[in-house]
């Protein structure tokens, strides 16, 4: 019954959600939310992510994706976890039937009708008008939403007392898959944030990017502390309420990018839909904590730490730092409600706070990522240390050297390259290691073996892919610490120079301005030749665009439109700031972004090794990796 | 000493840095977020107030803003309806600054009256809905 109740759910929404894009399609803009979001020049493209660029459109998507995943969920599921099944079908439909009352009873329905129709709509926001934001926002709510199938196996374990550790078994992929849609999901929005805001970076610790990173790193330190659970039964209470932390924090992600109650740049929506979602996170929050609390005597663990030098030591202290950098962002971003409420007046905390906390504890992270897979369970002695550490450890101290002598004195960068050196060698050697083991054992060769090696253990070396793409994001998070930035005002022909860190000079030649119309807007266009010490690059644009609706009228504040060179080492960042009336003198912002480029490159890594951890195996294909993975684990020395 | 007893040291380390980091993170970087009136009445009970590195919230007023493109300078007024500052900011302002906006201005009251701000943010109106970005 409860199923079908689900599945009728969703088939309903779908009908809603086809209706949506339908009168989106059909410019009927006698449809508030059609007028209010598109308008008849919009490009089609857009005109269809319309459907999540407001509020009512976004709950509607909420629903609707919930009602999927709890579908698929249902389906999916094996066989001998079908006790569980009730009791998730139940907690979905609770949390669907609290977005779809919202849509009706708080004021958001996406299809009221206006009581005229316009004859053109308001159109969508240039900056949302950006093929970032519109995979942007749905990978982000993907992974918002998803989390609520584990956390549903969660509250229908505890409701069940069902608590082995087989139910976990039932939710990991689900939190896999909800973690690699928040990562794609927080990397676009740091690449539209960087194309398309032109305030030269990627990530200002807006209550808004905070807010996503929170379930983030939640949801991190569960897909470590997992493993604990599953190989040797610790950790249950710890486990339980992270994933009921991470939903919790979806929903507070919902509700502060909804209710504007922080101030931040993105998000301010005058509406009560703050209050709905207040009294849900509470509500929600209360229960299932006093669910949880009324099952601790059945979350006892069956075994203790052995060895503080061992894995399950390096991993209780990994989530520790997961989650203290979750509660100190939390802190930062509550601080200026935290303070009023408490001294009366409002004190904000903005970026420093955020870098002087989180530089320190993620290296302290990054430290822990090479030596966790490095370190034997329950117990490691010193001579599987020794033949474990040597070789990373001394790339670290090389890759430090070589800094040190290139001249690089910034401490923090320094050791997040080094330990990015370390972390890599890690890996290197684990992949090394294992496809020799194949060549020697099977007599492969040695591309053949990684292939199969990677294949047949896609858990262990898919995370190890992941470690990687991390390290490449440090490093190139590091690269930011030598961002240099000038601002010039020139007439055409004159020029400017800007001093690369890495020695050369950057000449930038303002050649004139050029004004036309496009699709929606009117472009105006200032073009400078660039080269570098002297060697002529090409020509870079950066455009300010002011746009129009059908009739020619100028719509929202004119918005800029970055001009970007980009190699692996640096970016050229331009960013035509206005043009002095009646001249073609314009004012520009010039800045170098070391190593930007290696964001993106380091973000589709990590969703690439997630994929690949993620990839549906054959079960009996699956219990043999897991296998092969506890064995090589405990090395040489003992066996589980 | 047992593997749980050293763990609680190092847990203790690593929550005491936390928390230590968090303190003195909020105490060297935390500024005040004040609206012109409350401003008003901080530096009337204490001129300290003067110089102090702060964010004001307000509505730019209408008709002030005057933009020179060739020294990059942006004047305009603040207000929240009784208070009300001038402010002076050299730099690119955002794309969405205009002379109806809510904005946060970063920056320092001289005893000149005038508040210099380093950082100016605006708010969009109310169209740019809260898509959730990161």
């Amino acid at each position: 019954m409860g199923r079908h109740a689900v599945f009728a759910l969703c088939g309903a929404l779908l009908v809603a959600v086809v209706s949506l894009e339908w009168a989106l399609f059909q410019h009927d803009f006698n449809v508030e939310y059609v007028a209010a979001y598109t308008s008849r020049n919009l490009p089609i493209f857009y005109t269809w992510s319309a459907l999540y660029a407001g509020q009512k459109g976004s709950l509607l998507f909420w629903a609707t994706v919930l009602s999927v995943f709890g579908s698929l969920a249902l389906v999916l599921t094996p066989r001998h976890h079908r006790e569980l099944l009730p009791y998730v079908a139940g907690v979905v439909s609770l949390v669907a039937a609290f977005f779809i009352s919202v849509m009706l009873f708080g004021g958001a329905n996406p299809f009221q009708r206006l009581p005229y129709t316009p004859l053109d709509g308001s159109g969508l926001n240039p900056q949302l008008q950006n093929p970032g934001m519109v995979f942007h926002p749905p990978m982000l709510y993907l992974g918002y939403i998803s989390i609520t199938i584990p956390f549903a196996f969660a509250i229908a374990a505890l409701l069940s007392k069902r608590l082995d550790t087989d139910w976990l078994v039932a939710i990991r992929k689900w939190t896999l898959l909800s973690w690699l849609f928040l990562s794609i999901g927080i990397c676009l929005g740091m690449w539209w944030a960087y194309v398309e805001l032109g305030w030269g970076g990627y990530w200002a610790w807006d209550p808004v990017e905070n807010a996503s990173l929170l379930p983030w790193l939640t949801m991190t330190a569960f897909l470590h502390s997992v493993m604990i659970q599953e190989k040797r039964g610790m950790l249950k209470k710890w486990n339980l309420a992270l994933i009921i932390g991470s939903w919790l924090l979806s929903i507070f992600g919902t509700f502060i990018t909804r209710s504007g109650v922080i101030s931040s740049v993105h998000s301010f929506t005058q509406s009560n839909v703050g209050y709905f979602f207040l009294f849900f996170l509470v509500a929600a929050a209360a229960a299932s904590f006093s669910l949880y609390v009324t099952r601790l005597p059945l979350l006892m663990a069956e075994t203790r730490l052995e060895s503080i030098v061992s894995r399950e030591a390096s991993f209780l202290f990994n989530n520790l730092l997961f989650v203290g950098i979750a509660f100190s962002v939390l802190w930062g971003t509550l601080f200026p409600i935290l303070s009023e409420l408490v001294v009366g007046t409002k004190i904000t905390v903005g970026p420093p706070f955020f870098n002087q906390l989180n530089i320190p504890l993620g290296l302290a992270l990054l430290a822990l990522t090479g030596i966790g897979p490095l370190i034997a369970w329950r117990r490691a002695s010193i001579p599987n240390l020794q033949r474990q550490f040597a070789v990373p450890t001394t790339v670290g101290v090389f890759t430090a050297l070589i800094l040190l002598v290139a001249g690089m004195r910034d401490f923090y960068a320094l050791m997040a390259i080094a330990l990015g050196g370390f972390v890599v060698g890690t890996v290197v050697q684990e992949f090394a290691r294992g496809a020799r083991a194949r060549h020697r054992q099977y007599g492969e060769g040695y591309a053949l073996a990684l292939g199969r090696l990677l294949a047949r253990n896609r858990r262990r070396y898919g995370g190890y892919i992941v470690h990687t793409g991390m390290v490449i994001l440090f490093v190139a998070f590091a690269g930011m610490a030598f961002k240099t930035e000038t601002e010039a005002s020139l007439r055409p022909g004159e020029s400017a120079s800007i001093k690369s860190p890495y020695g050369w000079t950057y000449r930038l030649t303002h050649l004139g301005i050029s004004q036309y119309d496009a699709l929606n807007r009117q472009v105006t266009a200032a073009t400078l030749e660039v080269s570098r010490d002297g060697k002529r690059l090409g020509v870079l644009t950066t455009e300010k665009r002011q746009h129009v609706d059908g009739l020619g009228r100028p719509t929202f504040q004119p918005s800029s439109e970055v001009g970007i060179r980009s190699d692996l080492r640096e970016d050229l960042y331009v960013v035509l700031g206005g043009v002095v009336n009646g001249t073609e003198q314009a004012v520009f912002r010039f800045t170098i972004n070391p190593l930007v480029w290696w964001v993106w490159y380091g973000g589709m890594i990590v969703a690439l090794g997630g994929l690949i951890v993620m990839w549906p195996g054959g079960a009996p294909a699956a219990k043999r990796a897991q296998a092969g993975y506890a064995v090589r684990l405990v090395g040489t020395e003992e066996n589980t | 000493m047992n593997a749980g007893t050293k763990f609680a040291i190092g847990a203790v380390l690593i929550v005491g840095s936390v928390g230590y980091l968090m303190a003195s993170g909020v105490k060297q970087t935390g500024q005040y977020f004040l609206t012109p009136t409350e401003l008003a009445q901080k530096i009337a009970v204490d001129p300290s107030f003067y110089d102090v590195g702060m964010k004001v919230g307000a509505h730019v007023v209408p008709g002030t803003v005057s933009k020179d493109v060739a020294t990059q300078t942006l004047r305009f007024q603040v207000t929240d309806g009784s208070a009300r500052y001038p402010v002076v900011f050299h730099g690119l302002p955002p794309d969405t600054f205009n002379d109806s906006v809510e904005v946060v201005v970063e920056g320092r009251l001289k005893k000149d009256g005038v508040i210099y701000a380093t950082n100016v943010l605006a708010k969009c109106g109310s169209r740019y809905e809260a898509v959730p970005k990161a």
